[in-house]
């Protein structure tokens, strides 16, 4: 019996050392900056480093939430993620169903089709920054010459992001479907052949009821991806046209808060929201998943 | 209801033929079992009749339709699949009526014949569940309930009861069979296990390697095995197959000699193979001289794994009142000279007697 004890402590001591280096680096890198920003979120800077940051308690919280700024990042945040995911997921269903086919050669039609999930952020806004230029884009080779550019317009910044975080989550989004499509149980699909189901049926009736989880599933990794999205918004519109405000989505905001205008407070409320909004997400879909093994086991 | 015809049917991938050169006629009515090893080709059949598969050569008829090139939805088949492939989003009810759906019939009448199809297997109680609440048996009844609700021309049943336990696959065999004497359906049923075989089927056709073996009623299947094969795969142990050979009116094997009955009169002089059914051998006196490798008790019966002189190992039943021997004695092994089948060494084919 003491024995047993003994050994037991034994195994518990042995788990906690070998759980301690990746404590370690969650505490420093993770957790102390996640409790700093709750601290952060309650004091006021003032715009000049050095000056002493006064305590302000939840009053900054809600003068944040209140602000037209918040409100307009929330608007173009939300508009961007609508911009974005339902695109680039119809966008990926759409090619993972034209590559899910065992023709030769299709490989190479998955491989460019997943191509996009690995090119770099900074690269891709360069190729279409490029394609959206002015001069020696693509609109004045077609002979069209909207002005102002695209870039440089209030009403086509965001969308024009918004074809660049498309084009690259299309990668993502494609892997996800091809992966769903292939993982569908054939029988169900032949029985519904046999059945008579003709194709749009077998598409809308079956194999999109059954392919759900996987479309929630990218749903919820479109919506985390956009709204993480920063590089193309950097690059493209903040280096040249950093009064635009509309193109200030959650994540860009919080980094202008930080960098151009000097002001951790406000950063701090703003990820504390961003967290908020993406712990959200999440919940949403452990409750889906937990459901979906319900009803799936056969 | 129709028949079901292979003519010279084959399917290849590639270089290898998963069915080669079939031919078979399932009679209007008929439960037709097609039974063999995994990878003997059944399924393969059965796909080709359902359109899942193409038809690489020869022609298949379902009824008076040559059905080689015709779509799953027009060739009025249904099919229960192995796990069972019912529509996990939908209920019971939505289950059973969606292949009438697909067909257009009006809501009332779907519902009609639903319930009609759901109440035959005692699913009417069940029909706003959804197959993930459902038991492994009753998920197998909505998978018949779907396919009889449109009284198709053929039913084709892929392994149907392997996913079920012990005591159910009994009993459902016994459900089974008895919807299908009542609805009088043709019925393709593939099969590794020969006891749903030989319960089930009005027939049975023993396929082996792509090649259909032999097409007989059960009972002629177990009596009269077309070749070695067919005697091997079926009883449980299967035939034991015994090297001889034919000197004048005389069976010589390496263990002894043995009787010769004059049903064997057309079994040429020479090398033979024998082959005797574990009942038609029993421990005596005077016989096969073997050593006891093995004895397996059932209970009702033992099973005698003798290993006769020469190396040849063959089984014996033993009735529950027969003394026993040990492992390890010597025994004589009497063969009754009336059951013995005759094959061919070279082809395995069996050898008929001149009657």
């Amino acid at each position: 019996m003491r024995t047993q004890v003994a050994r037991r402590r034994k195994d518990w001591a042995l788990a906690y050392v070998l759980l301690l280096p990746g404590l370690a680096i969650f505490a420093v890198f993770t957790f102390w900056p996640f409790l700093q920003n709750f601290k952060l979120a309650l004091y006021q800077n003032p715009p000049y480093p050095g000056l002493p940051s006064t305590f302000v308690g939840l009053s900054q919280v809600g003068d944040v939430l209140s602000s037209s700024a918040f409100h307009q990042s929330l608007i173009s945040t939300l508009l961007f993620v609508l911009m974005v995911v339902p695109t680039g997921l119809l966008g990926g269903l759409m090619l993972a169903l034209a590559a899910h086919r065992a023709l030769r050669g299709m490989a190479i039609f998955q491989v460019i089709f997943s191509s996009t999930v690995v090119s770099s952020v900074a690269v891709a806004a360069v190729v279409f920054g490029t394609l959206m230029d002015p001069v020696v884009g693509l609109l004045p080779w077609l002979g069209l010459d909207p002005q102002p550019a695209i870039l440089s317009n209030p009403t086509w910044a965001l969308p024009a992001v918004a074809v660049i975080a498309i084009w690259q989550f299309l990668g993502l989004s494609f892997i996800i479907m091809t992966a769903g499509l292939q993982s569908l149980p054939e029988e169900v699909l032949e029985a519904a052949r046999l059945d008579g189901a003709r194709a749009p049926t077998m598409f809308f009736r079956v194999t999109i009821p059954l392919l759900s989880p996987t479309i929630f599933f990218g749903l919820v990794v479109g919506f985390i991806y956009a709204f993480q999205s920063f590089g193309q918004i950097d690059i493209l519109i903040g280096s040249q046209n950093a009064e635009f405000t509309h193109t200030n989505v959650l994540l860009y905001y919080i980094y202008r808060a930080l960098s151009v205008q000097n002001d951790p407070g406000l950063a701090a409320v703003l990820s504390i929201v961003l967290f908020v909004i993406l712990l959200g997400v999440t919940l949403v879909q452990f409750r889906f998943l937990e459901r979906r093994v319900h009803y799936a086991g056969e | 209801m129709a028949r079901v015809h292979f003519a010279n049917v084959s399917k290849r991938y590639g270089d290898v033929a998963a069915v080669d050169d079939l031919s078979l006629e399932v009679a209007d009515g008929e439960l037709l079992v097609l039974l063999g090893p995994s990878g003997c080709g059944k399924t393969t059949a059965l796909r080709m009749v359902a359109g899942l598969e193409e038809v690489t050569e020869g022609s298949l008829m379902i009824g008076d339709d040559l059905v080689n090139d015709v779509d799953p939805k027009d060739r009025d088949v249904a099919m229960v699949f192995q796990s069972y492939a019912l529509y996990p989003h939908m209920t019971v009810g939505r289950n059973i009526e969606f292949p009438l759906r697909q067909r257009k019939i009006e809501a009332a009448e779907r519902q009609r014949r639903a319930l009609e199809a759901a109440t035959t297997l005692g699913l009417e109680g069940l029909m706003d569940r959804k197959p993930g609440q459902l038991s492994g048996g009753q998920r197998q009844r909505v998978a018949l309930a779907r396919a009889i609700v449109r009284d198709p021309r053929v039913f084709l049943m892929d392994e149907p009861l392997s996913n079920l336990d012990a005591k159910l696959r009994v009993q459902t065999r016994g459900d089974i069979v008895a919807l299908q004497r009542r609805l009088g359906t043709t019925t393709l049923y593939v099969t590794h296990d020969q006891v749903e075989a030989m319960t089930m089927g009005h027939r049975i056709a023993v396929m082996q390697g792509g090649r259909l073996q032999q097409v007989a009623p059960p009972q002629e299947l177990y009596e009269r095995p077309a070749n070695t094969f067919v005697a091997t795969f079926l009883g449980s142990p299967g035939m034991n197959l015994i090297p001889a050979e034919r000197r004048g009116d005389e069976l010589v094997t390496p263990s002894g000699s043995l009787t010769f009955d004059s049903s064997l009169a057309s079994v040429p002089q020479g090398a033979v193979t024998l082959g005797a059914r574990p009942e038609s051998l029993s421990l005596g006196t005077d016989g096969l001289r073997a050593t006891v490798a093995l004895v397996e008790m059932l209970g009702a019966e033992t099973q005698v794994h003798c290993t006769l002189e020469g190396g040849t190992t063959v089984v014996v039943r033993q009735g529950h009142d027969e003394v026993r021997p040990d492992l390890g004695d010597s025994v004589a092994v009497a063969v009754d000279p009336m059951s013995l089948h005759a094959f061919d060494v070279e082809s395995g084919v069996r050898i008929e007697a001149t009657a």
